[in-house]
C-alpha cells in the first residue's frame, strides 16, 4: 500500500495518454461483453437444457408433424419417465414486428415437464380450467403490457384466422437465461379449432428419461421403436437440439471467437507501445529509483502493476457498460434476452488482466534489465 | 585523515589497488588504475580533474552503482566489491545518499513524496516515515514546499530537496557529483553551505565531485584525477 502513491503518480504523469488507454479497453471490453450478451442470447436454450430431458422430431425435419398417437407409445418405452407434446403455432400479435413463440401444449404433462418455469398454482388452476387460456412468459408479457384476464387476439400465419386467448397464467424463468418469451395455450383448442390437416398431430415430443445416464441408449430405443414407420423420429437429447437450432443462423461462436481475438491482440498491441513509451520517457527515473536501493524485481512489478492498473480500470468500465447496455438490446430485439453472464464478466476480467500483464512484460523487462550507470549517463 | 597511499587502517572507506577497465569496441580504456583510498567517517573530500578522468567512474564505484575491474573497496567493514547486484542493491540503500548534478527528482511525485522514497524501503509506519521527512526538510529549509512539485520550484530548492532525499535514511556516506554544476552561483553557495553544515554539525563523511574550485574549497581534501590516477592536491 506504501508504494501507491508512486503508482498512482505515474498513472497520472501523461492524463491523456492514460485516459485514451483506458478507453480502447473500454471500448474492447464493453464489446466483448455485447458479444458474451449476443453468444448467451443464441445459446441460452442450449445453456440451460435439461441433461435429462430428450426431442423427439419427425427424422424429416422440424416442422414435419408427429402423430398424437405416440404419446402412450413412448410412455411404455423403458427408461422414459414422462412425456409431454408441443406444436408450433407460429401467429403474430397484432403485426409482424410482434413475433414471439407460441405453442400448443398439453396441458396436463407440460408444466411438470418444464419445473424451470415458475407459475403460481392459482393462476395454472385458473389456465387448465379455461379453454381459451393461455401462458405468457414474463418478459413478453412485459413488453405488450398483458395482464391476467387481458383478451389477446393472435393472428394466425399456420392456422388461419384470428384466435383469441385469455392470459391466465404468467410464467417466470427460475435462472438466469431461461426464456420468458413464450407463449402456451391449449393443444385441445387448436384440435377443435384447428384445420383438418393437423388433427391428431403435434409438433415435437419431449422426453424425460429416468436417468440421465442412460439418456443416449433410450434416444436409440425411441428411435428404433418408430424406424420403418409413416413418422419416423429423431431423438436428441435437449442440449444437442437446442444447440442444433442455433447453428441454422450460422457460426455465431466463431464469429463471436474472431471479433474477440482480433480486439484483444490489437489491444495486446496498444498498450505494449504505450508502455514501451512510458517505460522509455521514464529511463533517468528508473534509474534513479534503483539508485536509492529499489530492487530489479520492484521495478519489474512496478511497471507491470502500473499496465495492468490501466488494463484494470478500462476493463471494468468496459464490461459494466456492457451490462448496462443488455437490457436495452432486449428492447431492441424482441424475443430475445440479452445478459452479460457473470462467467463472461469473470473471464472478461481475467481476459484485461492478461493482456495487461502480456503488454506490460517487454517494457517491465527492460526497465528491470536497465544498468543505473549507463541509464544514468544518458541525463 | 584522506590517504591515498593504501597505508591506512581501519578507515570508514578503505580502497585498494581499484581498477576500472572499459571495453568500447575493439579498444580497451583503462578507467582507473590501482587507485588506493582511505577515507574517515566525517571527512568531506573533493575530486577535481578534467572530464574523462574517472571521477564518476569512481564516484560510482564508491557508491555500488559499478563493481571494478579488480581491487577492492570496504566501507565500514563490508567488502562492496564481492557483493551480488541483489545485495549490492540492498547496501546501497542502507549505506549511500546520492546527490546528482541535476537533481533527478521524480516529477509525479512531491518534496515530500521524493524525499520519502528511500524511507519506503524501510520498515517505517507511515507516521514515523513522516516525521523524519519533515525534519529533514527542516534542515534544508523547505519545510514550507513539502506540498510542492519539482517544477514549482527552483533550481537550488530542487537540490536541497535531493539532498533531504540523500540524508533522509541516514545513510553511512554521501557522494555528490557536482551538485552545483547546474547553479548559478549564489544558489551553488547555498548549497555547498548546507553541505558544510552536514559534515561540520551532523558528522555527515560526504565524497563529492566538482569541477568548481570554490566548492572544492569547502572539502577537508581536495584529490584530483588524473588519468585514472589519484594524487592528493597539495
Amino acid at each position: 500500500m506504501k508504494y501507491f502513491a508512486l503508482l498512482w503518480a505515474n498513472l497520472k504523469r501523461k492524463k491523456i495518454r492514460t485516459t485514451l488507454t483506458i478507453g480502447s479497453f473500454l471500448i474492447a471490453l464493453m464489446l466483448y461483453g455485447v458479444l458474451a450478451a449476443v453468444h448467451a442470447a443464441f445459446y441460452q436454450g442450449v445453456e440451460v437444457a435439461g441433461t435429462d430431458r430428450l426431442v423427439v422430431i419427425n427424422r424429416v425435419s422440424l416442422i414435419q408433424p408427429l402423430p398424437l398417437s405416440y404419446r402412450e407409445r413412448l410412455l411404455q418405452l423403458d427408461g422414459v419417465k414422462a412425456v409431454t407434446h408441443a406444436s408450433w403455432f407460429g401467429g403474430v400479435y397484432q403485426d409482424e414486428r410482434n413475433f414471439f413463440p407460441q405453442f400448443a401444449i398439453e396441458t396436463e404433462s407440460y408444466r411438470q415437464m418444464f419445473p424451470e418455469f415458475a407459475i403460481p398454482d392459482d393462476q395454472w388452476a385458473a389456465f387448465a380450467a379455461d379453454r381459451q387460456g393461455c401462458v405468457v412468459g414474463a418478459a413478453t408479457a412485459r413488453r405488450y403490457g398483458f395482464k391476467l384476464g387481458d383478451r389477446v387476439p393472435i393472428k394466425g400465419t399456420i392456422f388461419q384466422g384470428t384466435w383469441e386467448f385469455n392470459v391466465r397464467a404468467i410464467y417466470r424463468g427460475t435462472r438466469q437465461g431461461d426464456d420468458e418469451t413464450q407463449y402456451w395455450f391449449h393443444k385441445k383448442y387448436l384440435e377443435e379449432n384447428g384445420p383438418a390437416f393437423f388433427r391428431g398431430l403435434v409438433g415435437w415430443y419431449t422426453v424425460k428419461v429416468s436417468n440421465p445416464d442412460q439418456a443416449t441408449a433410450v434416444g436409440k430405443a425411441i428411435d428404433d421403436r418408430f424406424a420403418n414407420s409413416s413418422y419416423e423420429t429423431k431423438t436428441e437429447p435437449e442440449k444437442a437440439f437446442a444447440a442444433a437450432f442455433v447453428k441454422q443462423m450460422g457460426n455465431i461462436e466463431l464469429l463471436i471467437l474472431t471479433i474477440g481475438g482480433v480486439v484483444f491482440f490489437t489491444l495486446l498491441l496498444v498498450t505494449a507501445n504505450t508502455m514501451a513509451t512510458s517505460v522509455r520517457e521514464r529511463t533517468s527515473e528508473l534509474a534513479v529509483l534503483k539508485t536509492v536501493g529499489f530492487s530489479d524485481l520492484f521495478v519489474l512489478g512496478m511497471v507491470l502493476a502500473e499496465s495492468v492498473v490501466i488494463a484494470l480500470q478500462g476493463g471494468l468500465l468496459g464490461v459494466l457498460a456492457a451490462v448496462a447496455i443488455a437490457p436495452g438490446l432486449s428492447q431492441a430485439m424482441p424475443g430475445m434476452t440479452f445478459f452479460v453472464p457473470t462467467w463472461d464478466l469473470v473471464l472478461g476480467v481475467g481476459l484485461t488482466v492478461l493482456v495487461g500483464l502480456v503488454a506490460g512484460l517487454v517494457p517491465a523487462w527492460s526497465a528491470m534489465r536497465l544498468r543505473v550507470v549507463d541509464a544514468l549517463r544518458r541525463v | 585523515m584522506v590517504r591515498v597511499d593504501g597505508k591506512s587502517n581501519g578507515s570508514l572507506i578503505q580502497v585498494r589497488n581499484l581498477d576500472k577497465r572499459y571495453q568500447r569496441g575493439s579498444e580497451e580504456i583503462h578507467v582507473l588504475q590501482g587507485l588506493n583510498l582511505d577515507v574517515e567517517a566525517g571527512d568531506f573530500v573533493a575530486f577535481m580533474g578534467p572530464s574523462g578522468s574517472g571521477k564518476t567512474t569512481l564516484l560510482n564505484l564508491l557508491g555500488g552503482l559499478d563493481v571494478p575491474t579488480s581491487g577492492s573497496i570496504t566501507v565500514a567493514g563490508d567488502e562492496i566489491s564481492a557483493l551480488s547486484a541483489q545485495k549490492l542493491t540492498s547496501w546501497r540503500a542502507r549505506h549511500v545518499g546520492f546527490i546528482f548534478q541535476m537533481y533527478n527528482l521524480i516529477p509525479v511525485l512531491t518534496a515530500f513524496q521524493n524525499v520519502e522514497l528511500p524511507l519506503l524501503l524501510t520498515k517505517l509506519s507511515k507516521a514515523e516515515r513522516k516525521r523524519h521527512v519533515e525534519t529533514v526538510m527542516e534542515l534544508v529549509g523547505l519545510a514550507d514546499r513539502m506540498q510542492h512539485f519539482p517544477r514549482q520550484l527552483s533550481g537550488g530548492q530542487e537540490q536541497r530537496v535531493a539532498i533531504a532525499r540523500a540524508i533522509v535514511a541516514d545513510p553511512t556516506f554521501l557522494l555528490a557529483d557536482e551538485p552545483t554544476g547546474d547553479l548559478d552561483r549564489r544558489a551553488a553557495d547555498e548549497i555547498m553551505e548546507l553541505i558544510d553544515r552536514l559534515v561540520n554539525e551532523h558528522g555527515k563523511t560526504v565524497l563529492m565531485v566538482t569541477h568548481d574550485p570554490r566548492a572544492a574549497d569547502r572539502a577537508h581534501a581536495v584529490l584530483h584525477l588524473d588519468k585514472g590516477v589519484l594524487i592528493e592536491a597539495a
